[in-house]
C-alpha cells in the first residue's frame, strides 16, 4: 500500500477552487508520510486538468477522459476510483466536502469497507494515521476523528485548507478507460442551469450577510451593493430566507450553508445559535444591529450599534474610497 | 408502492453541551433536549407528499436508536407518515456510518417492495451525511443527493431537482433509489392536534438484530472509525470592539481602516 490519492475536481476544463485546496492539504500529508500524491482527473476533455495538477503539486496523475465522467456522476465516477484503488491500494484518499466530493467519499468507502471521516477542518499526520479535527453537534464540539486501520478516506470543508500553488511540475498522466459504459450507468443527467451570477458562498473570502433587520426584500440591496464593491457573497439568516426575501442557497447557518470567509459582515443578523453554527469558523466577524444585546455582538470582533440602512452606504462609501 | 424515510434523534438545536472524558451530555433550556433532526424533517414531509400526491401505498417512518427515538418516530406519525419502526438493539451502539448504512438497508429490505428511500441531507449531531450514499451502496440503489424537488415519479423511474455547488441539475433514475434531500424541496408541516393524539397512543414495533439479515458488521467493534475524541470548542479571543465615534461616516470610515490592518480585504 502507497500513496495519498487526492481527487481533482473539475468541471468545464477548470480546476475548481476546492481542489486545490485538497492537493494542498495532500501534499502536507504526503511529505509526512514520505509519500507520493496522486491525482485522480476524470471528466471529458480533462488534459489541461492533468496539466494544471502536475503543476499545483501532484508526482502521479491517473486520468479518465470520457463522455460518461462529464457530469459528475458518482454512478460513474465511484465504481472507477473504486477499481482503481483495489488495484492500487492507497493509503490515503482525500477530496473536497464539494456536494461531489461527499457523495464520493461515502461511496469509495462504502465499496472499499473503510472508514471515512468527512468535512474536516484540520489534519494531523501521527505516524501513519491522519488525526482530523471536524466540528460536530452544530460546530458547538470539536472532535479529533481517525480511521483505525485500512485506506483512510477524508474529505475537506472548503477554505479549511491552503490552495496548492503553481510549482512549475509537469508530467504524463497515466490515461485509463472508465469501467462503465453508459448503459451501465442508471442515472441520466437530463437539464443543468448553471448558477447564476454572483459569488459562490462557499468559495467566497467575504461575505456579507443580511438577516430579519434588513426588514423585506428591498433590504438586501444595500447588502447586495456593498457586497458588489467588496467582491463578495451574499449571505443570509434563516429568518430573511424563511420570510421569502432571499433564496434558500443563500442560507448560511445549521440548515444552511457552512462558511468560513476571512470577513463575514453580519448585517441585521441577530445571531442565533443556529446562524453561528454557520460562520462561527469566520476569521474576522464584523456585526451590524441595532439592539446593542443581540448576541451577534458575542462572536463579533468589531461591531457597530446602529441602523443599518444608514451604516451600510456609508461603509460603502469608505470602501469604495480606498479601495478606488 | 412504499416510501420509507429514516430519520435520528439529535439534542435540539438550541441545546448546551457538557463534554467530560469525551462524553457529551446536553440539555435544553426550552425544556425539550431532543428533537427529530431538523434536516430529516423535508425527508419527512417529502415521504407523506409522496403518498398523498403520487399514490405511494405508505410512507413509513424508520429510526435507528435507543428506546427514546420511539418519540421522534411519533413526531412522525404525529406529522403524517403511515407506520413507523424503531430498529433498536445493544449490539448497534457505536456502529460507525458504514455499520449504520447495513442496518438500515437490512430494515428497508425487511419492510419490503420500497421504491424511495428517503433521508435528511445530514444529521445535526454527527453532521457528517454519510450514511445517505452509504444505504444505497448496502441496497446497490442508485443515490440521488441534495435533491430539491422531486419533478416526476412514475412508470419505473423519477426525475428530481439536484442543488449542486455549481447549479441545478435535473436527473431521472430507474427506481428503486435513496433520496438525500435539501431545505428547499418543501416546507414541513406542523402535526396535527388529532395527529398528536393519535401518535401518543400508537405502539412502536422495535426490530433487533435477530429480526433484520444484515449483511456484514455493524457496532462499535466493527468500526473502522474512531471519534473518542471530543471537546468543547475554544472561546473566542478576546471581546467586541464597538466603534461609537460619531456618525455613521466616521464610525465607517474607522472600521475600514480595522479591517485594512486586519488583512481580510
Amino acid at each position: 500500500m502507497s500513496g495519498v490519492w487526492v481527487y481533482v475536481e473539475s468541471r468545464d476544463g477548470k480546476i475548481s477552487t476546492i481542489a486545490r485546496e485538497a492537493i494542498g492539504a495532500a501534499r502536507m500529508v504526503a511529505d509526512e508520510l514520505v509519500e507520493d500524491v496522486i491525482g485522480l482527473v476524470f471528466g471529458e476533455d480533462v488534459h489541461g486538468v492533468a496539466d494544471a495538477a502536475f503543476d499545483l503539486g501532484c508526482d502521479e496523475v491517473i486520468g479518465a477522459d470520457d463522455a460518461t465522467l462529464k457530469d459528475g456522476r458518482v454512478e460513474a465516477i465511484g465504481p472507477l476510483v473504486v477499481a482503481l484503488a483495489r488495484e492500487h491500494e492507497p493509503d490515503v484518499i482525500i477530496a473536497g466536502a464539494s456536494t461531489l466530493g461527499r457523495d464520493l467519499t461515502s461511496w469509495v468507502a462504502a465499496d472499499l469497507d473503510t472508514g471515512l471521516v468527512s468535512d474536516c477542518i484540520a489534519l494531523e499526520v501521527d505516524g501513519e494515521t491522519i488525526k482530523a479535527t471536524r466540528p460536530v453537534y452544530a460546530g458547538k464540539l470539536l472532535s479529533t476523528v481517525f480511521v483505525k486501520e485500512g485506506a483512510q478516506v477524508i474529505s475537506l470543508r472548503s477554505r479549511a485548507f491552503a490552495q496548492a500553488e503553481s510549482t512549475g511540475g509537469s508530467g504524463t498522466a497515466d490515461w485509463v478507460d472508465p469501467v462503465l459504459e453508459e448503459d451501465d450507468i442508471p442515472s441520466k443527467v437530463i437539464g443543468f442551469e448553471e448558477k447564476g451570477g454572483g459569488v459562490s458562498l462557499t468559495d467566497a473570502s467575504i461575505i456579507v450577510s443580511g438577516g430579519r433587520g434588513v426588514g423585506g426584500p428591498e433590504g438586501f440591496e444595500p447588502v447586495r451593493e456593498l457586497a458588489k464593491v467588496l467582491g463578495a457573497a451574499v449571505g443570509a439568516s434563516r429568518a430573511a430566507v424563511d420570510a421569502g426575501w432571499i433564496p434558500y442557497e443563500h442560507q448560511v447557518g445549521q440548515t444552511g450553508k457552512t462558511v468560513s470567509p476571512d470577513l463575514y459582515i453580519a448585517c441585521g443578523i441577530s445571531g442565533a445559535i443556529q446562524h453561528q453554527a454557520g460562520m462561527r469558523t469566520s476569521k474576522v466577524i464584523v456585526a451590524i444591529n441595532k439592539d446593542p444585546e443581540a448576541p451577534i455582538f458575542k462572536l463579533a470582533q468589531y461591531g457597530i450599534v446602529g441602523d443599518l440602512f444608514q451604516v451600510l452606504p456609508a461603509l460603502n462609501e469608505a470602501f469604495s474610497e480606498r479601495l478606488g | 408502492m412504499k416510501v420509507v424515510v429514516c430519520v435520528k434523534q439529535t439534542p435540539s438545536t438550541t441545546a448546551d453541551f457538557n463534554v467530560e472524558n469525551g462524553v457529551v451530555s446536553w440539555d435544553d433550556p426550552g425544556g425539550k433536549p431532543n428533537i427529530v433532526n431538523p434536516w430529516d424533517e423535508y425527508a419527512v414531509e417529502e415521504a407523506i407528499r409522496l403518498k398523498e400526491n403520487h399514490g405511494a401505498s405508505d410512507a413509513i417512518a424508520l429510526s435507528m436508536g435507543g428506546a427514546s427515538s420511539a418519540e421522534a418516530l411519533k413526531t412522525c406519525l404525529a406529522m403524517g407518515c403511515t407506520e413507523a419502526i424503531l430498529v433498536n438493539d445493544e449490539a448497534f451502539t457505536g456502529s460507525d456510518s458504514l455499520g449504520t448504512a447495513r442496518v438500515l438497508a437490512a430494515a428497508i429490505n425487511k419492510v419490503g417492495d420500497v421504491q424511495v428511500a428517503l433521508f435528511g441531507k445530514q444529521a445535526i449531531d454527527g453532521d457528517s451525511g454519510q450514511t445517505v450514499v452509504q444505504v444505497a451502496r448496502k441496497l446497490a440503489w442508485t443515490p440521488l443527493t441534495f435533491v430539491s424537488a422531486i419533478k416526476e415519479i412514475g412508470g419505473g423511474s423519477i426525475t428530481v431537482e439536484r442543488l449542486l455547488d455549481e447549479g441545478k441539475e435535473i436527473v431521472k433514475a430507474p427506481l428503486p433509489v435513496v433520496l438525500g434531500t435539501v431545505k428547499e424541496l418543501n416546507e414541513p408541516r406542523y402535526p396535527s392536534f388529532m395527529g398528536i393524539r393519535k401518535a401518543s397512543r400508537a405502539t412502536i414495533p422495535e426490530w433487533t438484530a435477530a429480526d433484520l439479515e444484515i449483511d456484514g458488521a455493524y457496532g462499535s467493534e466493527a468500526s473502522k472509525v474512531d471519534w473518542s475524541t471530543v471537546y468543547a470548542l475554544p472561546p473566542r479571543e478576546g471581546e467586541v470592539e464597538i466603534i461609537d465615534a460619531g456618525s455613521a461616516s466616521e464610525n465607517a470610515e474607522i472600521l475600514v481602516e480595522k479591517l485594512f490592518a486586519e488583512k481580510v480585504i
